[in-house]
C-alpha cells in the first residue's frame, strides 16, 4: 500500500485478500518443492541445507534491512528530505542500545532506549534543523550529509573502532528445528534444518512493525494527516493541521526506527563502525528499487535486496554485490520510480 | 543565477581582457609558486590540492552547470586509477601490462569517461534529488565490489608500486615536475569547464538544469546533453584520477570508498559551485585544514573539523568560499548590501 494511496474502506479490500492469498499459494509451492528436492538440484544449488539457509538467511536480513528503510522512506516521503545521515542513527541506537543493555542487563530496556533516544534525537535534528531549510532539497541533504560525517568521527571517538555485540536474553537465544529435511540418516530418522530463533524474531519483528505502520498510516488520524501532507502540504497547512508538528512526528518516528533496528540489528550482527555506511547504501537501494515514500515499497526493496545479498553470497562470493547493484539498474530502466513508487 | 554564466558570448575581442586580468595573476602566482615553496609545500600543499581540485571540478561541471549532484566522481577517478595500475606497470606481479603513458593515460581517461557516460544513463533515468542516491548507492556498489574481487582489483590490498612516468629526461615524480604537471593538467581542465560553460553545448546544459520541460519542448534532447555532460566530467575526473594515481603510487578501494566519495563533494560545496575556481579554493582550504588539523584538534578528530565547517558552509553561505567573498566584498567596499544583486539560492532543482 502506497502512502499516497487511498484506502478508506475498513478492513481488507479484495484486492488484498487476493494478494496475501497468493502469497501464501506462493509459500506453499516453494515448501513442496524444497521438500521433494530432486538429486539433480544438488548439482546447481550446492545443497539443499545451503541453499535453505541462504534463503532464510536473506529472508530474516530483510526484516532488518525493511526496519532500517522504512523509516528512511517515511521521512522522504513526506518532507522530500534524503536523510543521509540514517545510517548514523542506526549505528549510534546501537551503541546505546549495547549500552543500556550491558549496564542494566535488560535486553528489552536495550531496545526501548534505541528507539525513545533516536526518536528524541530526530525531534531535535527536525525543529533546529530541517525546518530552517525547507523546501531546499539539496541544501537539506547536504546537511544531512555533514552531520553524518561529524556523527561517524564523533561515534569513533567515544567507543573506538572495537567491534561490540549486543547481548540477546537467553529466551530468544539458541535454534529452532525448521520442518524441512536436509538429509536423512541410515537408520531412517531425518535431520531438520536449525535456524537461530533471533533471526526468525528480527522477521517477525519486522512484519508486526510493519503492519503497524500500515494501520498507523492507513487507520489512524495522523497517518491521515501524513497521507494529506504526502499529496499536498499546502493544502494540508491550510485546512489548519499544524504541519510541523506532522512534519516532527514523522521524523521522530523514522529515526526512532533507526534506532531500534540498530539495537536489533546489533544483536543479530555486530555493531562496529561503518556499520553507517553500509546500512544507508542498503537503505538507498531499498528505497530506490521499491519507490520512494512507500512502505509496501520498502518491504518489497528489502526483500529483493536481502535476498540477492545471501543467495550472492553463497553462489557468487566476488561478485554478490553486483547482483544487487543489477537489481537497482534493471527497476531503474524499467521503472525509474521505483516498483510503488509515483510519478513525481 | 545563471546571468553570470550567460553573459557575452566571448566575440572576437583582446585575448588579454577576455581572458581577465586576475586570471593572469593567479596564474603567474601559481607558475611561481615552487619558486618559494619548500618541498612539503609543493607536492603535499600544492600538487594534492591541484588533484583534488580537479576532482572537485568534474563533479563542479556536472551540479554547477547540470544540477546533478553526482557522489559517483571518485568512481570514475578510480576507474581510470585501475587502469593505470593494471594497463600500466605495478610490482605486485599482478597484470601490469606495462603500457607506454602516452597511450595508457588517454585509455584511462577514456575509460573514464565511458564508465561516467554510463552512470550518468543510469542516474538520469530519475531527477533531481535522486541523482545524489543513486551515484551514492553506485559509488558504494563500486567500492565493495573492488573489495571483493580479487580476479581484476586484487581485493582489499589492490595496487601498488604504480610509477609517474620517465620522459624528456625528467621524473615527473619529483616535487616540481609533479607541481607542473598537476598544474598545467589543472588549467587545462579549469579552461576547458570555463570555455564549455560558454559554449553552446554549456548554455543548453544550463538551461535544462533551468528548466527541462522548456528545453524539451524547444526540440533539444535532455538526456543526451546530460549524459554528454557526464561523460565530460568524467574526462576530467579521468585526469585527476590519473594524476592522484601517480602522486599516491598505488591504488586500492580505500582510495574510492565513501569518505572519499564524500570529501569530493564537501571540497565542491565549501568552495563554491557557480565558477570553475570554486572547487580549487575548496580544495586548497580543506587540503590545508587537513594538513594542519593536527595543530588545532589533533590528527583524530579531523573529520568533525571538517563536517563542522562544512555544515556552516552550507548554512551561512550555499554558495561556498565563493559566495561569501560576494557576501563580504559589498561591506569591504563600504556599501550597502542591497546594492549588489542578490548571491545566494543554490540551484535545487
Amino acid at each position: 500500500m502506497s502512502l499516497t494511496e487511498q484506502s478508506a474502506s475498513p478492513g481488507i479490500t479484495r484486492r488484498q485478500a487476493w494478494a496475501i492469498f497468493w502469497l501464501l499459494a506462493a509459500g506453499v509451492l516453494a515448501w513442496m518443492f524444497i521438500a521433494v528436492w530432486p538429486h539433480w538440484l544438488n548439482d546447481i544449488l550446492i545443497s539443499k541445507k545451503a541453499f535453505v539457509s541462504s534463503i532464510f538467511n536473506g529472508i530474516t536480513l530483510a526484516g532488518l534491512y525493511f526496519l532500517v528503510a522504512s523509516g528512511f522512506t517515511l521521512v522522504f516521503g513526506l518532507m522530500r528530505n534524503v536523510n543521509l545521515a540514517h545510517g548514523s542513527l542506526y549505528l549510534l541506537g546501537a551503541y546505546i542500545g549495547y549500552e543500556v543493555t550491558s549496564r542494566t542487563g535488560y535486553w528489552l530496556l536495550g531496545v526501548a532506549a534505541g528507539f525513545l533516544v533516536l526518536a528524541a534525537i530526530g525531534l531535535l535534528m527536525q525543529v533546529f534543523v530541517f525546518r530552517r531549510l525547507e523546501g531546499d532539497e539539496l541544501r537539506q541533504t547536504l546537511v544531512t550529509l555533514g552531520i553524518s560525517i561529524v556523527a561517524a568521527d564523533l561515534m569513533l571517538a567515544v567507543w573506538t573502532g572495537n567491534t561490540y555485540q549486543i547481548g540477546v536474553p537467553h529466551w530468544l537465544d539458541g535454534a529452532i528445528r525448521l520442518p524441512i529435511v536436509s538429509a536423512v540418516r541410515s537408520n531412517g530418522s531425518a535431520v531438520y534444518i536449525m535456524y537461530p530463533f533471533y533471526r526468525l524474531v528480527v522477521l517477525a519483528v519486522a512484519i508486526i512493525i510493519g503492519v503497524g505502520l500500515w494501520l498507523m498510516l492507513n487507520r489512524t488520524r495522523v497517518g491521515m494527516m501524513i497521507r494529506a501532507g504526502v499529496d499536498d502540504r499546502a493544502m494540508l497547512s491550510a485546512s489548519g493541521v499544524n504541519v510541523h508538528a506532522v512534519f516532527a512526528i514523522v521524523f521522530a518516528i523514522g529515526a526512532g526506527l533507526a534506532g531500534f533496528a540498530g539495537v536489533v540489528g546489533g544483536s543479530a550482527l555486530s555493531v562496529a563502525p561503518g556499520e553507517d555506511v553500509r546500512y544507508l547504501l542498503a537503505s538507498l537501494v531499498v528505497v530506490i528499487v521499491g519507490g520512494m515514500g512507500s512502505i509496501t515499497g520498502a518491504a518489497i526493496g528489502a526483500l529483493l535486496v536481502g535476498l540477492a545479498e545471501q543467495i550472492g553470497l553463497v553462489y557468487f562470493p566476488t561478485y554478490g554485490i553486483v547482483l544487487t547493484f543489477v537489481i537497482m539498474v534493471v527497476t531503474l530502466a524499467i521503472r525509474p520510480q521505483g516498483i510503488m513508487g509515483k510519478v513525481q | 543565477m545563471s546571468e553570470a554564466a550567460l553573459e557575452r558570448p566571448a566575440a572576437g575581442r583582446n585575448i588579454l581582457s577576455d581572458i581577465g586580468v586576475r586570471q593572469v595573476l593567479l596564474a603567474l602566482a601559481l607558475l611561481l609558486y615552487p619558486a618559494v615553496a619548500s618541498d612539503f609545500f609543493l607536492t603535499q600543499i600544492g600538487a594534492y590540492s591541484l588533484i583534488w581540485g580537479v576532482l572537485a571540478l568534474s563533479l563542479m561541471l556536472l551540479a554547477g552547470y547540470g544540477g546533478m549532484v553526482s557522489l559517483a566522481q571518485i568512481t570514475t577517478a578510480g576507474v581510470a586509477a585501475y587502469v593505470v595500475a593494471i594497463f600500466g606497470t605495478n610490482n605486485m606481479n599482478i597484470y601490469g601490462f606495462g603500457w607506454p603513458w602516452w597511450v595508457l593515460v588517454p585509455f584511462a581517461v577514456t575509460v573514464a569517461a565511458i564508465v561516467s557516460a554510463v552512470i550518468g544513463a543510469i542516474s538520469v533515468r530519475t531527477e533531481g534529488i535522486y541523482t545524489i542516491m543513486i551515484t551514492l548507492a553506485i559509488a558504494a556498489a563500486f567500492f565493495y565490489f573492488a573489495q571483493q574481487n580479487y580476479a581484476l582489483f586484487n581485493g582489499h590490498s589492490g595496487f601498488a608500486g604504480i610509477p609517474a612516468p620517465h620522459f624528456w629526461g625528467v621524473n615527473w615524480r619529483d616535487p616540481v615536475p609533479f607541481y607542473y604537471l598537476c598544474l598545467f593538467v589543472a588549467a587545462l581542465c579549469y579552461a576547458a569547464v570555463l570555455y564549455c560553460s560558454r559554449s553552446t553545448f554549456g548554455l543548453a546544459l544550463q538551461a535544462t538544469r533551468d528548466n527541462p520541460r522548456r528545453m524539451r519542448a524547444l526540440g533539444f534532447h535532455v538526456v543526451a546533453h546530460k549524459v554528454a555532460a557526464y561523460g565530460l566530467s568524467g574526462i576530467i575526473a579521468g585526469f585527476g584520477g590519473v594524476l592522484a594515481v601517480w602522486f599516491n603510487g598505488r591504488i586500492s578501494p580505500g582510495t574510492v570508498d565513501f569518505g572519499q566519495a564524500i570529501d569530493v563533494l564537501v571540497i565542491a560545496i565549501i568552495g563554491g559551485l557557480r565558477h570553475p575556481i570554486g572547487p580549487f579554493i575548496g580544495a586548497v582550504f580543506v587540503v590545508l585544514i587537513q594538513t594542519f588539523a593536527i595543530d588545532i584538534v589533533g590528527a583524530e578528530r579531523y573529520n568533525t573539523l571538517i563536517g563542522l565547517v562544512f555544515l556552516v558552509i552550507v548554512f551561512v553561505s550555499p554558495d561556498g568560499l565563493l559566495g561569501l567573498w560576494q557576501q563580504i566584498k559589498p561591506h569591504l567596499a563600504q556599501k550597502s548590501l542591497r546594492s549588489m544583486p542578490s548571491g545566494g539560492n543554490g540551484k535545487s532543482n
